[in-house]
């Protein structure tokens, strides 16, 4: 794999003009990350998922460059109907298009930012390699005051053009002061096999307000990873709700500071998998400052031999006093080859706080589908309904209505 | 303050904070195939045990000290350890307890359990440890006529080998992690108790240990084995002499539950905790696991710790026989800079088999608390359950509490229930119970002895009362 990084890595950054001094920042990336490889099950936060194994096993050999010449033609057919939506589009990992139509041109700034390198608060190998190769890497800053009229849309496609190829994307936000932001994830691949590398950082000012949606809803056989660094000002808002369903492997990670007062986090998850997928989610919530918030509610319905895996962390500062951290995760195995596994855990170095977390996974209830049955629905329909139920738990929890219901749609739950 | 006046009130601080001066027999310093060999020598131990201290030892080579734990300890200098000493006077064993040397039996009596008043008024059998040899077994009689043996291993090694040679090592093995592996190579005494098939031990069985000598690691190795349909009932509980320096112990504990058989093991454990500063401690490394072997049996773990600098265990249940049960009740209380990362491993190899872990800690001072917990119910362990329920308790704004459960649930007809929370005492509590006269002090004793009610209820009586005396010891000077 060694030769092929640096192979793809020279490649790469013949074409970008860049400065010798970061050229030599993305070159100690690039060492940092052949030296640590993709991560194991011998590191901690990966124990239940061995990235390097299952790239191994899926993809195999991976390729790191990207022709970012060439460019791919715009399919309108993907865009979501009934919706009117800013939109952002990536295809195989190259920014298309950027379009914020509904919007005021001047109060949004979109700022290339190529030639930083992020620091994340992430010490896995990842973030190396997401440096070493993002060649493009823009910054959304949404100026004080305002609000989106419409939701953004990213757009995550891949088509069929690209095979065993690593994808490293980045994206910058900044939501000034009294700003608020409603934002979608939405995958679409029609490629097989790729592994997308996806770090977002997030900077909430004052009183602003972040809901972000990520739906991975169509089925394909990437592999995915995402990280998202969220960093929170007073009376600052972040919502964020993960649909984990399409991709072969999937891991979000979710890493929230909360530096303000009054600063409060959601993570909202549904896991909803068959055949032998395999997704995480895992949230970090750091309370920094006295009187913070956060909340975490992840359900799973696992079918046939598919894994999915949570591990949560709330953790407490000496000086976060009277805060507010809960967290839930629920999980119904379907199948017997099905397999959830948590790690719901607090950290709390200070006294007069409520942390409280639970975890409970097992089969649906067999005295609920009686009482149903006996009610005149066949099995798969009261299996369907109790389901539906459980999940629409989770998804009530999404502030947004209309993007509530767009959601609700792609489940396939009935109120 | 003077000198003198210093030492008194370090003294007075630790209650049991005293040593004996008796002459010791000791191993050369140090960790060699040489020392292994004096100790196996010493016990005049057979070929086949020396063997399994050998192959320990072997394994011990390759392996390297973990390093995962939250509490971070100095590098301990496994060279620069005694890994033998025997209080002289054991040389010619004594015959009965009069022959005892009288300032061990004084150094019991400081502890409050001089034996022959402990063994006769509380009908229990008082195996001691003090420092690495067993020194008296009482209520031998009785046992023997119901065909129990509960011995010093040692004992076990030369009288039943067909017993140790079957069961040591079958659940920890030789080859399991650092401090286990060292204490299989070392390991100097225990206890060994057997219940017979069908036998109901009539009294509970109990050993005090005592570490005594400066810089010897204690090696403890206790086996206990209930056979088909037997209940047994063990009782550990440990008081140590002050000192500056750190003492290691690794002492390693193997249950086997054969067919309906039942086992209940509790701690009490009061190790010197290191002074207000956390200077000096005991380092409580235990390895603790019971095997459900059988169907339908049944390993309970009881503890109580309120002692040590550090402690890190996790007693934990396999629960291989069908419809076995493990149940996990534990206390853990740290003050001024104690560290603890304790708790249980629960897992579901056999069908219809249930697992209970609740698990109360309690922090105030500097100290650092953590729960670390794995429950894993496997593909073929059908319709098994668990319900784990972990709570902790912060007095003080510089304590840490830490909840670290691990869940892996592998059968969709198994169902797995855990809770945890973190809080700290209200003010309205402590209020209410001042305004009736009772002062901080007491008022927290009061709300802490409720919130540990559930685990304390499932220690026997004689324990239970001492666990809750200690409770309220063990918070001193952490409010107010």
């Amino acid at each position: 794999m060694k030769e092929q990084l640096q192979k793809d890595f020279y490649n790469s950054i013949k074409n970008l003009s860049l400065s010798q001094k970061d050229i030599e920042i993305k070159k100690f990336c690039l060492d940092n990350f052949i030296d640590k490889g993709f991560p194991n099950k011998k590191e901690e936060d990966w124990k239940f998922s061995d990235l390097n194994q299952i790239i191994k096993n899926n993809i195999g050999e991976l390729s790191f460059y990207n022709d970012q010449a060439s460019t791919n033609k715009v399919d309108t057919s993907v865009f979501v109907d009934g919706l009117e939506h800013n939109k952002i589009v990536f295809i195989n990992g190259r920014i298309e298009k950027i379009d914020f139509e509904y919007e005021k041109k001047d109060q949004i700034e979109i700022i290339d930012q190529s030639e930083t390198i992020n620091e994340f608060e992430n010490s896995n190998s990842l973030s190396d390699l997401n440096n070493a190769f993002t060649n493009k890497c823009f910054k959304i800053l949404v100026k004080k005051g305002y609000k989106l009229a419409k939701p953004l849309i990213i757009y995550h496609t891949t088509n069929s053009k690209i095979w065993s190829k690593n994808i490293n994307l980045r994206l910058n936000f900044e939501l000034d002061k009294d700003s608020s932001l409603r934002l979608i994830d939405l995958f679409n691949d029609t490629s097989e096999k790729n592994f997308l590398n996806i770090f977002y950082n997030f900077e909430l000012k004052e009183n602003a307000v972040l809901k972000n949606y990520k739906v991975d809803k169509f089925e394909n056989k990437n592999i995915k990873y995402s990280f998202n660094n969220i960093d929170q000002d007073k009376n600052s808002i972040s919502e964020t709700f993960i649909l984990s369903s399409g991709s072969n492997f999937s891991k979000n990670e979710i890493n929230c500071n909360l530096n303000g007062i009054y600063a409060s986090a959601f993570v909202n998850g549904v896991f909803s998998l068959y055949n032998n997928k395999h997704h995480e989610i895992r949230s970090i919530i750091n309370h920094l400052t006295e009187n913070t918030k956060s909340y975490q509610l992840i359900k799973s319905v696992l079918e046939q031999s598919s894994k999915a895996v949570y591990q949560g962390k709330i953790f407490v500062n000496s000086d976060a006093q009277k805060t507010d951290g809960y967290q839930l995760s629920k999980a119904i195995l379907l199948n017997k080859e099905s397999e959830f596994n948590a790690k719901p855990e607090l950290e709390i170095y200070a006294d007069d706080v409520k942390c409280s977390h639970g975890s409970a996974s097992g089969s649906l209830n067999e005295d609920s589908i009686f009482y149903l049955m006996s009610r005149g629905l066949s099995y798969q329909q009261s299996r369907e309904l109790l389901i539906n139920g459980f999940l629409l738990d989770v998804v009530e929890k999404i502030t947004d209505s209309e993007i509530k219901n767009l959601i609700k749609n792609m489940l396939g739950i009935k109120e | 303050m003077d000198n003198r006046q210093k030492e008194i009130n370090n003294l007075k601080d630790y209650k049991y904070g005293f040593s004996t001066d008796i002459e010791n027999i000791q191993a050369p310093k140090g960790l060699n195939e040489d020392v292994i060999k004096f100790i196996s020598n010493i016990k005049k131990e057979p070929e086949w045990m020396l063997e399994f201290r050998l192959k320990a030892f072997e394994r011990f080579k390759v392996l390297k000290e973990p390093d995962w734990q939250k509490p971070k300890f100095p590098k301990i200098d496994y060279q620069d350890l005694y890994y033998y000493s025997a209080p002289k006077s054991m040389k010619d064993k004594p015959k009965s307890l009069d022959e005892l040397d009288p300032k061990l039996l004084e150094t019991y009596k400081k502890l409050g359990i001089p034996l022959q008043e402990q063994a006769r008024l509380n009908g229990i059998a008082v195996d001691a440890v003090f420092d690495s040899v067993s020194v008296a077994t009482t209520f031998k009689d009785e046992l023997t006529k119901q065909g129990i043996i509960f011995c010093p291993i040692s004992e076990a090694i030369q009288n039943h080998p067909e017993l140790v040679k079957k069961y040591l090592g079958s659940v920890i093995p030789t080859s399991d992690h650092f401090f286990a592996t060292l204490n299989s190579a070392v390991f100097t005494d225990g206890s060994f108790v057997y219940i017979p098939e069908g036998v109901r031990c009539p009294m509970e069985l109990s050993t005090y240990f005592r570490i005594n000598a400066s810089n010897t690691g204690q090696f403890e190795r206790t086996l206990i084995i209930a056979d088909k349909g037997s209940y047994v009932s063990y009782l550990e509980g440990c008081t140590a002499p002050m000192r500056d320096e750190n003492q290691l112990h690794a002492a390693n504990v193997e249950l086997i539950a054969l067919d309906d058989a039942e086992i209940k093991y509790s701690t009490v454990q009061n190790w010197y905790p290191g002074d207000q500063d956390g200077k000096g401690g005991i380092y409580n490394f235990v390895t603790k696991r019971g095997l459900c072997k059988g169907k339908n049996s049944k390993i309970s773990w009881t503890q109580v710790e309120t002692g040590s600098a550090i402690t890190w265990k996790y007693p934990s249940c396999i629960l291989k026989g069908d419809n076995s049960v493990g149940e996990f009740y534990s206390i853990a209380i740290t003050n001024n800079h104690q560290k603890a990362d304790t708790g249980t491993k629960m897992i579901h190899l056999g069908k219809n088999t249930k697992s209970k872990i609740i698990s109360k800690g309690i922090s105030a001072g500097s100290s650092d608390m953590t729960y670390r917990g794995l429950v894993d119910i496997s593909s073929k362990a059908k319709n098994s359950t668990n319900y784990t329920q972990c709570d902790s308790l912060l007095m003080g704004n510089k304590c840490g509490a830490h909840t670290v459960p691990y869940i892996k649930n592998k059968n969709s007809e198994s169902n797995i229930a855990h809770e945890a929370t973190t809080s700290k005492i209200s003010e309205e509590q402590l209020h209410y119970c001042q305004q009736r006269g009772l002062n901080p002090e007491e008022a927290v004793g009061l709300i802490v002895n409720g919130f540990c009610k559930e685990v304390l209820q499932q220690l026997p009586m004689e324990f239970a009362v001492e666990a809750q005396k200690l409770v309220g010891i063990s918070l001193e000077g952490s409010v107010g």
